[in-house]
């Protein structure tokens, strides 16, 4: 008996959920699905700030000031710090309805629809909310089933909505959403820092080592400085420019996708409802409010159910493991449920069970009946190991 | 035995289609977390109005202090961003701390409440925050139990 408990296998959340993330270290780390651009930023960063600590720092730490390349270290962990935290967080994705609550939002669009006549294209579902005096429209989202929060976008790339949607990042490899827009503004904010320090401090360098070598031997001795001054000079002008559009955006609190879409630009359209009409108090929002946290439980843990042969799973054989501790007892009270799932010929190990179901005379032993049973035996079975 | 589960599992589906209400999210104050607390048509019969609405204004004055944009979420932020937020790695944030006292005030509201009315109220955050569903519990084990009548006779 307690083999077959043993072998049997725990299933985190994780592994079921839909959509195309990638997952690692049991669900610790959510990323989306191509991670190749975002193995070029890691390798482009890191190998930097390696060539800035080999070439440059030696020589400024001793002729300059021992703070700089202390400086520059903290830098690089805080920006690589933001680069994970932006990479590896859930950005704030919308779990799919269940069936119950998408048949129910499908009831009331039926019902708000009327009869549609044959033929005819049925309505657009929208549907429309009164914010901060504005009407906002909510879309349906034909993938996830439900009517798509007020900022939530669909991601095609992550098959996911994600709430307060700014963009997909292929240079974090994950979607930019409410959980951890401020990880990537602060990690485009230090980058632009690092980036401009390196580049500065290799100017420097040169300039000191070529008044008293001349310019070309420091050239040579210190090949990697031709290397960052390209690298820097080029991340520069997109990473500088985009935390300026970012900042931009956040003293307006905008998002990407809205600003795109131009939501709420132009005379005829709603004025954006969700800026306090203050910078300040934009700003924050975004970058100070509260952490949100994940509503997706990664790695809870769901429990096995049909194929497992184990009579333990009968009061929780469902497939969804509820943390609410009252209704995990009313399923244990109501026995029929889980057990509707237990199959009567894999209960061979409960010897008092297969008797009673056997010798219930003379009817079709429906599952009903033993069922009862099935969980005494099971509870029985529990508390003799 | 086959037609009977499958009655089974048609009475429990069924069951559970017809029975849950959705409470859902009231997006006037934009977009922080509040429930409507329109009281609905099905829960009529089931539960007194002015219970129903206490509950809902509870939690939403408990996600109201969660999401509450003051000193104490300033303080966190600050200093989660000057360790590189890597002291979320130990500390749990405030938000979560208000989702366990949440979690608490939703089974001690099953337990005194709503179960002995038959309802079954879940964790909004166990749906993604937008709905606040009530299960009807007790037409499953009506229907259920007539089914077990017929069989063991």
């Amino acid at each position: 008996m307690s083999a077959v408990m043993i072998t049997r296998k725990v299933t985190r959340k994780w592994e079921k959920l839909p959509g195309k993330n990638t997952f690692c270290c049991d669900g610790r780390v959510m990323m989306g699905r191509q991670k190749g651009v975002f193995y070029l930023t890691l390798f482009l960063i890191v190998g930097t700030c390696s060539l800035f600590f080999a070439f440059e720092c030696p020589y400024l730490a001793v002729h300059l000031s021992p703070a700089i390349p202390v400086f520059a270290v903290l830098l690089f962990v805080f920006v690589m710090a933001m680069l994970l935290r932006t990479s590896f967080s859930d950005p704030g994705v919308l779990p799919r309805a269940l069936p119950e609550e998408a048949n129910f939002i499908e009831m009331e669009i039926e019902a708000a629809n009327g009869n549609v006549m044959a033929g005819q294209r049925p309505p657009p579902r929208i549907k429309n909310v009164q914010i901060n005096n504005q009407i906002v429209k909510l879309k349906y989202c034909y993938t996830c089933k439900i009517f798509r929060p007020p900022r939530a976008s669909h991601c095609s790339i992550c098959d996911n909505c994600v709430d307060r949607f700014d963009h997909h990042c292929p240079w974090v490899g994950n979607c930019v959403g409410k959980r951890n827009y401020r990880y990537f503004y602060l990690f485009t904010l230090s980058l632009s820092l690092l980036t401009i320090y390196i580049f500065a401090f290799n100017i420097v360098h040169v300039v000191l080592r070529s008044v008293d070598s001349g310019f070309v031997n420091t050239i040579k001795e210190t090949p990697g400085t031709v290397l960052e001054v390209l690298v820097c000079f080029f991340t520069l002008w997109s990473v500088v420019g985009l935390t300026g559009f970012h900042t931009y955006l956040i003293s307006l609190n905008q998002t990407t996708n809205e600003d795109i879409k131009g939501s709420w630009s132009g005379k005829n359209r709603v004025q954006n409802p969700y800026s306090h009409k203050s910078i300040i108090k934009n700003c924050c929002e975004v970058l100070c409010s509260p952490t949100y946290p994940s509503v997706l439980d990664r790695r809870g843990v769901m429990l096995e159910d049909l194929s497992s042969p184990t009579p333990s799973d009968a009061s929780a054989a469902s497939t969804h493991q509820s943390s609410n501790p009252v209704s995990q007892t009313t399923k244990s009270s109501a026995p029929l449920i889980p057990n509707e799932h237990t199959p009567d010929e894999a209960k061979p190990g409960i010897g008092s069970g297969t008797q009673k179901s056997t010798s219930s005379p003379k009817e079709e032993k429906p599952p009903s009946p033993t069922s009862p049973n099935a969980v005494a035996p099971a509870v029985i079975k529990e508390s003799s190991h | 035995p086959a037609d009977t589960f499958h009655n089974l599992q048609e009475l429990r589906h069924s069951a559970s289609l017809a029975t849950k209400v959705f409470i859902q999210r009231d997006y006037s104050d934009s977009t922080i977390c509040k429930f409507q607390t329109k009281f609905p048509a099905e829960l009529d019969s089931r539960i007194e109005r002015s219970l129903f609405e206490e509950t809902v204004k509870t939690l939403n004055c408990y996600y109201g202090e969660a999401e509450k944009i003051g000193g104490q979420s300033y303080l966190e932020g600050c200093l989660a961003c000057a360790t590189a937020y890597i002291i979320f790695l130990c500390m749990e944030t405030r938000y979560e701390k208000i989702l366990k006292k949440i979690s608490m005030y939703i089974q001690e509201q099953n337990e005194k409440i709503y179960a002995p009315r038959g309802l079954l109220l879940t964790d909004p955050i166990e749906r993604g925050m937008r709905v606040v569903s009530f299960a009807n519990t007790w037409d499953v084990f009506l229907s259920v139990g007539t089914t077990l009548k017929e069989n063991v006779s």
